[in-house]
């Protein structure tokens, strides 16, 4: 077997030729990311059909469930980050971890918001403790405590490895938090998409969802180049390749 | 060289700590204070009907008790940090994960169970029948090892910060989420006559859990906050 695709990826990690990599990709995934957006917004809103039960209200759906698988697969990008980073303490993989925390933490908070504008007129209040509601709300306040985390250190690589360490617990405590509660108190409909078998959603509602949720995923990589981008060069501030970038920057 | 066995270690942590925390008796007492004064506020804020606070009573002294032990916390590794002992400690040809637990035995002894102790004073201010009380001691015999467990882990994360005690309870106060649930669960079950047994194996089974994984998370969590 050809042995290039490990060796690019031990270069992919060095800060330096993941900055070139990012800065090339940022762009088109930016792009895939509005473009796709704009796409299933229009098939969520104007081409697929009223539900008859519901009415024009499910159409939060097209943010809402994005949004909240994002915060999911936001923060298990995170927690193989911080695994990463804290094994084999890869500088980049610290920088990963710890700025997926804020875009997760923007899914969690939209997903939060739509959710109750979507239970006002379904289940006729704001909020209620149920099981997903609130495992979704300790989900906000765990984004926020690593971030909190990382800020609270001097030392921003301590603070990364500390706050990867949280991470880590979190992604063990999450499952039993959603479990316990659960068993305490549940209101949340169970899930309409089946990965494996038939969904119980009709094709017309379910593409533009599908579609969203890939847009979702090109806008995180988007979004999280581009600070990954900005946290290497002030981590590296004193190293060669960043005054070479700022003295181009400078003669143009 | 002869090196001292590990029970003796062992001893020798824990009494060390149970006398530094003997010799400042009055910080032990706080804890007790301050969940005293909580306790009394809600009658102030509720109105002082039975019904009502017979219905709140579990969960106000178990909510209490936690926030008792979150203030607490915040002291379990501090004056260790700053005279250089815990460094010491870390260094020590003994297992780190197993002195750590001792200190957490010890913080536990010295915060949660002069908490536990006082517990049914709580209960029957708020006018918890007497008959849930076993149950409300038994839950918080098992729900408070989990949280000074879980406490410890964070503790250590935040070793190397400074203002850290807003920042531990927004880490800690989510993770708590499932012991509150159980405790809660066991003592609102007795209260209404159902069988409480269930809740009360969750959180021993929650109890075996921590004793044996947060010592080893606690250590690795210090060694990444003191490795500056």
């Amino acid at each position: 077997m050809s042995s290039w695709i490990p060796l690019w990826l031990h270069k992919l990690g060095s800060p330096p030729t993941f900055y070139r990599f990012a800065g090339t990709l940022r762009p088109w995934a930016m792009l895939l990311a509005l473009l796709l957006g704009a796409v299933a917004l229009y098939g969520g809103l104007v081409l697929a059909p009223a539900d008859y039960q519901q009415g024009d209200a499910y159409r939060i759906i097209f943010i809402h469930v994005p949004s909240a698988e994002m915060s999911m697969f936001i923060y298990a990008v995170m927690g193989v980050a911080a695994f990463i980073a804290l094994v084999w303490r890869i500088k980049l993989a610290e920088v990963v971890a710890m700025e997926s925390a804020p875009i997760g933490a923007a899914f969690t908070f939209i997903t939060l918001i739509t959710g109750s504008l979507w239970g006002k007129p379904m289940w006729g209040t704001w909020w209620t403790w149920d099981a997903r509601l609130t495992s979704e709300l300790v989900l906000l306040f765990l984004f926020l405590g690593v971030i909190g985390l990382y800020h609270a250190f001097e030392d921003r690589r301590q603070g990364a490895r500390a706050a990867a360490f949280l991470a880590i617990i979190g992604i063990i405590n999450v499952p039993i938090v959603h479990f316990s509660v659960n068993w305490w108190n549940t209101l949340h409909q169970g899930s309409t998409i089946n990965i494996f078998g038939k969904s119980k959603m009709s094709w017309d509602m379910l593409w533009p969802l599908l579609t969203m949720m890939l847009a979702t995923k090109f806008y995180y990589a988007a979004s999280l180049f581009n600070r990954v981008r900005t946290d290497l060069l002030a981590l590296e501030g004193g190293k060669d390749w960043v005054r070479q970038i700022a003295e181009s920057e400078a003669r143009s | 060289m002869n090196r001292p066995g590990l029970a003796t270690a062992c001893v020798a942590m824990l009494r060390r700590d149970l006398t530094l925390a003997w010799r400042r008796r009055g910080d032990i007492a706080m804890p007790v204070l301050y969940a005293l004064i909580v306790t009394m506020l809600f009658p102030f804020a509720l109105g002082p009907e039975d019904t009502l606070l017979q219905r709140i009573a579990g969960g106000v002294v178990l909510v209490t008790v936690l926030l008792a032990m979150l203030l607490a916390l915040d002291a379990m590794f501090s004056s260790d940090i700053e005279d250089g002992s815990l460094e010491q400690l870390v260094l020590a040809p003994q297992p780190l994960a197993l002195m750590l637990g001792m200190k957490i035995l010890a913080h536990w002894l010295t915060t949660a169970l002069p908490l536990i102790v006082i517990a049914p004073l709580l209960a029957a201010m708020l006018h918890l029948p007497g008959a849930v009380i076993p149950v409300l001691l038994l839950a918080l015999l098992l729900a408070t090892p989990l949280l000074s467990l879980l406490g410890a882990v964070l503790v250590a994360l935040t070793a190397g910060t400074r203002r850290s005690g807003m920042l531990l309870a927004l880490m800690l106060l989510p993770l708590c989420v499932p012991a509150m649930i159980f405790a809660a669960g066991a003592v609102a079950a007795a209260q209404q006559g159902l069988p409480w047994l269930a809740p009360i194996a969750w959180l021993g089974a929650a109890v075996v859990l921590a004793v044996v994984l947060a010592p080893l998370a606690c250590a690795a969590a210090l060694r990444i906050a003191l490795d500056a």
